[in-house]
């Protein structure tokens, strides 16, 4: 075989020959692999398309042996895992096709474009595969709101995903957002987008046949993001913050990686889409795929290795938007908004008038052939000949769990103060002492105005000053603030958008309708990694479950720190676990997903951090459990579990406290949520909420807030402290709204199923009361819960 | 009564209008810009989105279209126009309505519910809805209406002020006002009054599932043209 021993182009963009290995972030037995499988020494151009595509981002070196073990199968499911994303059937010839995928440190590194190309790249995903976009979720982590870096942060990201999804008309109807210290200098940005497909325009990357034309469209190939795959996604960023406590996000060592950051155009990606749904609503295309990390490079080998084909490309047919680029950079360049399309023979024509028409650059680089090659060419020159499933599934899996070991004093977090003893059990909450009068006095405007709005109160709502303060706090607060920058209803599909449990979503033309959630559990996670990830899958579907949608599969996005260090490896191990953990007990396929490794900064990971997707079925979405209070007289019961903790809860947090045990029943999980379907089935249930962030007092003030009605209830009789009824959190537990007649089914369902049930009072008048420690006004709950982040942020509401 | 609706690069909103129209029963087409003959059809929507991806102005680049030469001719000859969101922004750039929307002066992209007092009868999507609030979805970044002190007296003298942004009560308050627009200009007309343009958009809430059907009474306003023998 002969191949050009020198690459092309300007000498500044050739990588030198001596480190190209470490250039592209291969280690010595990676390298030996390489040799071994080519049976001869790569060329420069070579290398660097081994480093792309054997990253950690590409490859899933550290994680792939794990993720194999979740379960990705089920009767609903359409596509798995290894597609573009993946889909379950709606039934009557309809797909629902998704996956959430993380931009972490691009965004760190510029939040605004970082977070916006995560969409862009997300969106590519779904209508890669033949599906129209329906919604965009995100999930977002930031650290303290108190500090200018986070608010940066939040101002570029939001705004980031806003400009984006807004600009090429996706809504957002819901998500997720955390805000923790640990967070601070490596902020998450998980997006989520969901599509929906015909059954017949299902398009996968692994249809392309030899002979068939190969097609770039979309922008010019630029010097955007080389190898970012490599470069900014497969390792940790290193050196000093910087102002940790301010300063704008980016000053700091995140700003050497800037040129690798890439840049989105939202326009251009509206014009793809709609260019690609043409194509493939016409049958005109073998295969589609979007470029993404590793760009063309990627791409190219996906395609090829999936097809079991090879392929041939030209590179001085790729258009460029600068001059002088390398072959190396045109195979490594991440510029956005690119697919790469595969004709049907004999409709070349019908494909380029599609591009013409919507004003695309689509050019013709190349072709499939029947050899095992990805052979890269410029012009005549041979550039670069290799095996595509060499590139593409040969790369090292790594066995993490032979260095797996819990950090130090695993299950207690550093940097909080002693554990104080849960409070006795009072009935009169006048009693109970402690954090509630000794707030922190810079909490925020909003939880200030509640706290003085309180005093003014009867001295018998301390307890009251503590759920306002909750409800205005960053973990509880209303995220209406965040999400009115997003277009939730373009569409005409959004029958529920944020505030609710799940986002609702109507099939047009059809009964049936979908629900999706996105959640995550860091700070239970961090405790217990099994178990936060666990609690995260059980909290998404549970989510759905208050919608009244069956649950269908989740997606999974997993960020996690420096998988080479025992800690990190450890994390990731207990994460998949409790993720297959509760996926099993709730009969929950994983169709998608990804993993962001290396979230650390100056060596400190994150807290293990697994964000859950989740896609429900809806038979008539008009007869869902709607987003609402309930009607004068209607009885409010707690279902499952009343076990809730303080130690992880929100509560806890606002006084600088967290700490284990946390636990999980997912065999009350799945029968709660069963229960709860069957329930409504009967027509049982008015209204569904359940016990998350703030507990059960928190759960009834979010549910009071819906409609603006009040309800007086009780706490559940149960052994535990008032405080730890009221504030502390667990899974198992959702709040149900109940016609008084139909409360004997109720039980009858829940006696079925196997489920507890507690009756803690009925729904009336404007006031908030839990006899005979708190009563509070809806106004003033409303003031705390809405103004709240606004506050945290320091903006003006 | 058929319906043309616009599609330029970059519009998102064409694909909810057909859906509106069919649920009205009224006939419609998605008619790519660059062909458009509004010749055969009875109505026109510039629909909302981001034509040309914003870039330089909201509307700037889609005022170049053929299909304004188009828009112009058919506004001439009397047809009902209505432009939502980025299409008012449009038939602004375009000159087919007075002053210019820019950008919200919160300068955020703003997605809410709003109520508007219908201030003019005189076009056909808000004929007998005189005084009327109603209650629509916005989405927008530039919003915010401006115009010089004289088209202001002039469009307010002449009753070219079509909705106008108010709260429950049905008073003009800043707090009823989403972007900054002034005196809570929601929606003009032109003169002549068959054409409107407005940010809300009334294609998003035709139907109770997804939260109002305040849109329906003026959408079906293009309907109710053809019981009305000519």
């Amino acid at each position: 075989m002969s191949i050009s021993p020198t690459l092309s182009g300007t000498t500044t963009a050739q990588p030198k020959q001596a480190d190209l290995r470490t250039e592209f972030g291969l280690t010595d037995p990676e390298a030996a692999r390489i040799r071994a499988l080519l049976d001869r020494e790569p060329n420069p151009l070579e290398w660097a398309m081994f480093g792309a595509m054997w990253s950690e981002h590409c490859a899933y070196k550290h994680s792939k042996r794990l993720l194999r073990t979740l379960p990705t199968t089920g009767a609903r499911v359409a596509v798995g895992p290894g597609e573009n994303a993946g889909a379950v059937d709606l039934g009557d010839g309809l797909l629902c096709v998704f996956k959430v995928e993380s931009h972490n440190h691009p965004s760190a590194v510029e939040p605004f474009q970082g977070a916006a190309t995560g969409v862009g790249g997300i969106l590519r995903d779904v209508f890669a595969m033949g599906a129209r976009p329906v919604a965009v979720l995100d999930a977002l982590f930031f650290g303290d709101p108190a500090t200018a870096r986070t608010r940066g942060y939040v101002r570029g990201v939001v705004g980031g995903i806003g400009s984006y999804g807004n600009c090429v008309g996706i809504p957002h109807p819901g998500g997720h957002v955390t805000f923790e210290p640990c967070y601070d200098g490596n902020p998450l940005v998980n997006a989520m987008c969901v599509g929906i497909a015909e059954r017949s325009s299902l398009r996968r990357a692994d249809t392309a046949r030899p002979g068939s034309a190969v097609y770039l469209v979309g922008s010019d190939t630029g010097r955007d993001g080389i190898a970012g795959a490599s470069l900014l996604a497969s390792a940790e960023f290193t050196g000093d913050a910087g102002d940790a406590k301010g300063g704008a996000p980016g000053v700091d060592p995140t700003a050497s990686k800037r040129p690798s950051v890439q840049v989105g155009s939202p326009f251009l990606e509206k014009l793809l889409l709609e260019a690609t749904l043409e194509l493939v609503a016409s049958d005109a295309v073998e295969a589609v795929q979007d470029l993404g990390a590793a760009g063309l490079t990627c791409a190219a080998s996906e395609v090829a290795a999936k097809s079991r084909a090879g392929m041939r490309l030209d590179v001085a047919l790729v258009p460029r938007r600068a001059t002088g680029m390398a072959p190396f950079e045109v195979m490594l360049s991440e510029s956005q908004e690119r697919m790469l399309v595969i004709a049907r023979p004999g409709r070349e024509s019908d494909v380029e008038r599609v591009f013409a028409r919507w004003e695309l650059h689509g050019t013709r680089i190349g072709e499939m052939t029947a050899d095992d090659a990805l052979e890269i060419r410029d012009g005549e020159r041979l550039l670069a000949s290799l095996p595509p499933r060499a590139l593409a599934d040969e790369a090292p899996e790594y066995d993490v769990t032979q260095w797996a070991a819990p950090p130090n004093g695993a299950g207690r977090v550093e940097g909080g103060p002693p554990s104080r003893e849960e409070w006795p059990d009072g009935r009169d909450a006048a009693d109970v002492d402690g954090p509630t009068s000794e707030m922190a006095p810079d909490r925020g405007n909003a939880a200030r105005a509640a706290l003085d709005l309180a005093a003014a109160a009867a001295p018998r709502q301390k307890v009251g000053h503590a759920l306002l303060e909750l409800l205005a706090s960053p973990a509880v607060a209303s995220r209406a603030v965040l999400y009115r920058t997003y277009d939730q209803m373009v569409g005409t599909d959004t029958v529920d958008g944020p505030g609710g449990d799940a986002a609702v979503l109507r099939l047009k033309g059809r009964a049936d309708g979908i629900a999706i959630s996105i959640d995550a559990q860091p700070r239970v996670a961090a405790l217990d990694p099994f178990v936060g990830a666990a609690s995260a899958v059980a909290e998404a579907a549970r989510n759905l479950v208050c919608a009244g949608a069956e649950p269908l599969a989740i997606t999974d996005c997993l960020n996690l720190g420096n998988p080479e260090r025992p800690a990190g490896a450890w994390h990731l191990e207990r994460t998949v676990a409790g993720i297959r953990a509760a996926c099993e007990a709730l009969a929950l396929p994983v169709v998608s997903g990804n993993v962001s490794l290396y979230n650390a900064t100056r060596g400190v990971d994150i807290w293990p951090t697994a964000t859950i997707g989740a896609v429900g079925h809806l038979r008539d979405v008009a007869s869902r459990i709607p987003v609402t209070t309930g009607e004068e007289g209607d009885l409010v019961l707690l279902a499952g579990s009343a076990d809730a903790r303080l130690g992880a809860s929100a509560y806890e947090a606002l006084h600088g406290a967290h700490r284990g045990p946390v636990a999980i029943d997912l065999g009350l999980e799945a029968r709660l949520q069963r229960f709860v379907l069957a329930a409504h089935e009967r027509g049982a249930i008015r209204a569904a909420h359940d016990r998350a962030e703030g507990g059960l007092a928190v759960a009834l003030a979010e549910l009071a807030l819906r409609d603006g009605m009040g309800m007086q209830v009780t706490l559940p009789p149960v052994r535990g402290g008032t405080i730890a009824k009221l504030f502390g959190e667990g899974p198992g537990g959702i709040v149900l709204v109940v016609p008084p007649d139909r409360e004997a089914a109720l039980r009858a369902c829940a006696a079925d199923h196997g489920v507890e049930l507690w009756t803690l009072g009925a729904i009336g008048g404007d006031i908030l009361e839990i006899v005979p420690v708190l009563a509070m006004p809806i106004d003033a709950l409303r003031r705390a819960y809405e103004g709240g982040l606004a506050a945290a942020l320091g903006r003006q509401a | 009564m058929k319906v043309a609706i616009l599609l330029y690069p970059g519009t998102w909103s064409e694909r909810d209008f057909a859906h509106a129209f069919g649920l009205l029963g009224i006939e419609h087409e998605i008619v790519w810009h660059a062909d458009a003959d509004l010749h055969g059809f009875d109505a026109a929507i510039v629909p909302g989105g981001f034509s040309y991806g914003d870039h330089l102005r909201a509307g700037a680049i889609a005022k170049l279209s053929p299909a304004t030469r188009e828009l112009r001719r058919a506004a001439a000859d009397g047809m009902p126009i209505l432009g939502s969101c980025n299409g008012f922004q449009i038939l602004c750039e375009a000159g087919l309505l007075p002053g210019a929307l820019v950008r919200n002066t919160h300068l955020e992209f703003r997605c809410d519910w709003v109520r508007m007092r219908v201030e003019s009868e005189e076009t056909p999507f808000t004929r007998g809805l005189g005084g009327e609030l109603l209650r629509m979805p916005i989405a927008h970044g530039e919003g915010c209406w401006v115009a010089d002190e004289d088209t202001l007296l002039r469009v307010e003298s002449s009753g070219q002020v079509a909705l106008r942004y108010v709260d429950e009560r049905g008073t003009a308050t800043p707090e009823a006002n989403p972007n900054g627009s002034t005196a809570n200009i929601a929606g003009l007309r032109n003169e002549a009054g068959n054409v409107l343009g407005l940010m809300p958009h009334p294609e998003r809430c035709v139907e109770d599932l997804l939260g109002g059907t305040d849109g329906r009474r003026m959408l079906e306003g293009l309907g109710a043209r053809t019981v009305i023998p000519a």
